[in-house]
């Protein structure tokens, strides 16, 4: 049974609410990061690169059953935790959740005012792209 | 040790520091270290104070005007041009207000590329360019059915000089070059490049963005044919820039743009243009920005740029020694002329992460390809971290810069 969306964001918040050094909290994001399953070297071209990041981040989804799933890499290790937090977030639940959840933990472990700001690291292009995966597997 | 540090003898630092107050600020809890200069400079009191000044006391449009507030404000500006024009050695009616380098360059591809420049003819570049030193060329070539040639650039990130020479040919008519490079801080040799060009009878265009700030630039000296230059990264504000040309070549210019302020006489059936400097100064200008740039000419020549030429030259030896004590640092662009930007990657860890946690300590630095991407094709790299320093930077600052390089790499190995 899928775990609720809901639910994984309440343990991430709960998770970053340890850390009082904004430092301590990208050292734990640049530690999910790596925690990521590696991305298979056949998904990392031009096709699966998501656009308006100033590093690279490739993503692949696929579908099982009504459930869509997310795979992905980047050449920076702040941007592959950002995207391996929105996977442990995101991946593995049906896609209509996928595009109507507003994914308010972002703001609630204080992501955005950090990284978002910064239109470089793509945290919108990741979320949009996400979505537009999710959108492709509804048709 | 502070003492020593913030007064170097050359220049009290300390003193112009309190000249700029938006240094005197936390950022994410540590105090604000700012080295982002080459992308745009932060701008001291006598600048703030003049803007204010001009909006307080004699805003009005210029050059039209009977009245009082207008005259204030025509004299302000004109005021501008002559400190411009005699910080660089030229003559009043050589010197144009533009938006920028970037209005410059297009300015002068525009205009003298199009009268001048035909087909099979070339257009010599180097490979150091910021972008809006290569696509106005791009364009022209395109247009005309020219031919851009690029210099090539050496492992220091230097311009490779007779490869330059045997490009040469009757063929170039236009020569385009950074005098400093913004992303490695190369100093081109400028003075040999216009001679070489001068002898096959081309013109040079001098990018002088990061010259400006950083060295006292003589156009007689140079015997550049036109120079550019942005009022933001040389402590005024943005918006306003300057194209210098040679009188006798702007003469033989056509406008670039139409409009109020360029015309001498207007009928449907025939207008005649202004004169020097008007005829490309179409339109009500960035007046606050003309005198902004006034002030900030005026602001460094009395701190003497030879001063700050050799100060900076101490920080980025210092800075220098300092990066490279750190672990797998390598320094991009390593050449023996260099003005203060230290451009570096650690191991195989991105730019961007770097930044970001340099962010964090409250150091700005700028990340990325820094509008060079075929420099940074050059050195096969995606980008590169950049601290370009200025006047206002200490040697504290580059302590606390290899500190906190230091600290990011540790969380990010």
């Amino acid at each position: 049974m899928t775990k609720p969306i809901s639910e994984t964001e309440d343990e991430i918040v709960e998770e970053f609410g340890l850390f009082d050094d904004q430092m301590d909290k990208y050292e734990y994001i640049i530690d999910l990061g790596k925690k990521l399953n590696p991305l298979d070297a056949r998904y990392m071209t031009d096709d699966y690169l998501v656009k308006g990041c100033q590093s690279k981040v490739w993503l692949h989804a696929y579908k099982d059953g009504d459930l869509v799933f997310f795979e992905a890499d980047s050449n920076s290790s702040i941007t592959k935790g950002i995207i391996a937090i929105l996977i442990r977030v995101l991946s593995g639940q049906p896609a209509k959740e996928i595009i109507n959840n507003p994914l308010a933990f972002i703001d609630r472990i204080n992501l955005r005012s950090h990284l978002s700001s910064q239109r470089s690291n793509g945290l919108t292009a990741m979320i949009q792209r996400i979505k537009t995966y999710a959108g492709a597997f509804t048709e | 040790m502070i003492a020593e540090q913030t007064t170097t003898g050359l220049l009290d630092v300390e003193l112009i520091r309190k000249q700029f107050p938006i240094l005197h600020q936390h950022v994410n809890g540590n105090p604000l270290i700012y080295l982002d200069n080459a992308a745009t400079s932060q701008k001291p009191l006598a600048v703030i104070d003049a803007i204010d000044d001009y909006y307080e006391r004699y805003n009005s449009n210029i050059h039209r005007g009977a009245h009082h507030l207008a005259q204030l404000a025509t004299e302000a500006y004109e005021n501008a041009r002559k400190t411009v024009a005699q910080h660089i050695n030229a003559e009043e009616r050589e010197i144009n207000f533009v938006r920028g380098t970037t209005e410059a360059v297009n300015l002068v591809a525009s205009s003298y590329g199009r009268k001048f420049v035909g087909a099979g003819d070339e257009i010599i570049i180097s490979g150091l360019e910021h972008h809006s030193n290569i696509v106005p060329w791009q364009m022209l070539c395109e247009e005309k059915g020219a031919v851009l040639k690029v210099i090539p650039v050496n492992e220091a990130g230097e311009i490779i000089f007779e490869s330059y020479l045997k490009l040469l040919s009757p063929k170039t008519k236009i020569v385009s070059i950074a005098y400093i490079s913004n992303a490695l801080g190369t100093i081109n040799p400028a003075k040999e490049v216009i001679a070489e060009a001068h002898k096959v009878g081309a013109v040079v265009f001098i990018d002088g963005a990061q010259a400006l700030p950083h060295k006292k630039v003589d156009v007689k000296e140079l015997d550049c044919d036109f120079l550019g230059f942005s009022g933001h990264k040389v402590f005024a504000s943005t918006g306003i820039g300057i194209l210098y040309g040679k009188a006798a070549l702007l003469e033989q210019m056509p406008p670039y743009m139409g409009g109020g302020e360029m015309i001498k006489t207007v009928t449907f059936e025939k207008t005649t243009y202004n004169e020097l400097p008007y005829k490309f100064e179409a339109g009500t200008p960035n007046i606050e920005g003309g005198i902004a740039l006034g002030a900030a000419i005026n602001f460094i020549s009395e701190i003497g740029l030879h001063k700050i030429e050799q100060y900076e030259h101490q920080l980025l030896k210092y800075g220098t020694e300092k990066l490279l004590e750190i672990e797998e640092l390598k320094i991009v662009g390593t050449s023996a002329n260099k003005s203060s930007v230290l451009s570096f990657l650690v191991k195989d860890i991105h730019p961007y992460d770097l930044g970001v946690l340099l962010n964090e300590q409250g150091i700005a630095i700028r990340t990325g390809h820094h509008c060079c991407q075929p420099l940074m094709d050059r050195f096969g790299i995606e980008g590169t971290c950049r601290a370009s320093l200025a006047f206002y930077n200490t040697h504290h600052e580059i302590d606390s810069l290899a500190k906190a390089i230091k600290k990011a790499v540790t969380i990010l190995k």
